[in-house]
């Protein structure tokens, strides 16, 4: 049977991203289905994820599979080529514990610094930083969290590689560094200059104006709140 | 080399004892260090440097922390009676139902254990809505596993010994006879020796989470 591929996502969401660099990263063919995920969430969508309702779904010989680790595992363990994980338990079980810290507590801590209100700035700035300083010890000086190839923990970190510096700029704000970090920031450079992620990365100018509007937006929000 | 495996928790994280039923299931012989959070040991703070929680599972020196990692590590390292299937498509089911209890279910619930008005009222709303998602995936199954349990009843077990404490402290029955599907897994679930044999004692749950219920609702 001929493998049929798809893809639901969100053209600006890391999380989607992720699931299309594992599978370019792999050499899988799939399609790609562009979700209008604020205004107008399809079907199809609403029927392969009924529960969280959201980007990404892989689906797969017509089976959905939600939420992006999930997905990132069953594509590793579907598709043999160019492993993400390690074979020895142990190491994949750092893997694992690497993965959820840098989308459980980093990409949180790092979104909510980027868009906190003047007041809470300085405590969110803090909490991030720590949380960059943590994922920095795990990459141990190799090229990438995964070794010399792109591993789990750098697709889920991908966030961090992409999508921050554009916030940084549409806000102003630097969490990530050469000088605080200079071991995370030269990753977000090996990350971003290999040719597979540069593919699974959205239109830089286009996410910098999204998050430049959404900056607009707090600001008319907060000079709004404080009349 | 002989093995020697210890596992740091508290004598009534879920965390930690959806850990113990994993090494129970699979006959792992292992160390139990009971930790007081108060006052954590050095040892844990070493295993656990980025979180400082239980459970951590040491495996012959090294540790593993977060207990869906440890479950996963278990399973790949002790092969007998396995918590996850072979087919890729059916454990990311078992992932996805892990991480809707862990992301969803339990906090909806814990919010509705400790929190006041009208955020209580949301979150007993978003508790049942949770609810009825599991409900409606055990359908035409024992266990989430199929006819063994798995994955993902070691992480929804917490329900099966937990939830008739927080009805017993609060007064309010959250799982209901809305529930008859999840009420006979409950069931089953407690009648299975590797969970019946192993939990914390009924009573003083209903002591520890008595204090904290006033501690969070405060006589006004």
């Amino acid at each position: 049977m001929s493998e049929e591929v798809k893809v639901f996502g969100f053209w600006c969401s890391p999380f989607s991203r992720r699931v299309e660099l594992a599978l370019k990263l792999k050499g899988v063919q799939y399609e790609y289905i562009e979700e209008d995920v604020f205004k107008n969430k399809s079907p199809l969508l609403l029927k392969y994820n009924p529960v969280h309702k959201k980007i990404p779904v892989l689906l797969h010989n017509g089976k959905p599979i939600a939420e992006s680790l999930v997905i990132l595992e069953y594509i590793e363990e579907t598709w043999k080529a160019n492993p993400i994980l390690p074979e020895d338990p142990y190491e994949k079980a750092m893997v694992r514990f690497w993965t959820k810290f840098a989308d459980e507590k980093c990409l949180p801590a790092l979104w909510k610094a980027g868009w906190s209100p003047e007041n809470e700035r300085e405590k969110a700035v803090d909490e991030a930083c720590e949380c960059l300083k943590t994922l920095e010890s795990a990459l141990k000086g190799k090229r990438f969290f995964g070794g010399e190839t792109v591993g789990l923990v750098d697709i889920a970190a991908n966030f961090i590689a992409f999508w921050l510096r554009l916030i940084q700029e549409a806000t102003g704000q630097e969490l990530l560094s050469a000088e605080k970090f200079p071991d995370l920031f030269k990753w977000t450079d090996e990350f971003g200059s290999c040719s597979v992620v540069k593919e699974s990365l959205p239109p830089r100018d286009k996410l910098l104006a999204f998050f430049k509007a959404r900056v607009a937006e707090a600001m008319d929000a907060q000079t709004n709140a404080s009349k | 080399m002989a093995e020697e495996v210890k596992l740091f928790k508290t004598w009534s994280t879920p965390f930690g004892l959806r850990v113990v039923w994993a090494l129970k299931l699979k006959g792992i012989q292992y160390d139990a260090i009971d930790e007081d959070l108060s006052n954590k040991s050095a040892l844990l703070l070493q295993y656990n440097p980025v979180y400082k929680k239980v459970p951590v599972l040491v495996h012959n020196g090294k540790p593993i922390s977060e207990s869906l990692v440890i479950l996963e590590y278990i399973d790949e390292t002790w092969k007998q009676n396995p918590i996850l299937p072979e087919d890729p498509l059916e454990k990311a089911r078992e992932r996805f139902w892990a991480k809707f209890n862990d992301e969803k279910l339990l906090p909806s619930i814990w919010d509705a254990f400790t929190k006041e008005g009208k955020e209580r009222e949301e979150a007993i709303a978003t508790s049942l809505e949770n609810l009825k998602f599991v409900e409606e995936e055990l359908k035409g199954k024992i266990f989430f596993g199929g006819e063994k349990i798995g994955l993902a009843d070691l992480v929804f077990g917490w329900l099966a010994n937990l939830i008739c404490v927080f009805e017993e402290v609060t007064g309010f029955k959250i799982i209901d006879e809305r529930f008859p599907v999840l009420l006979a897994w409950m069931q089953e679930f407690l009648e299975l020796p590797i969970i019946k044999d192993n939990l914390p004692p009924h009573d003083k749950l209903v002591i520890k989470y008595q204090a904290l219920y006033e501690k969070y609702h405060p006589a006004k």
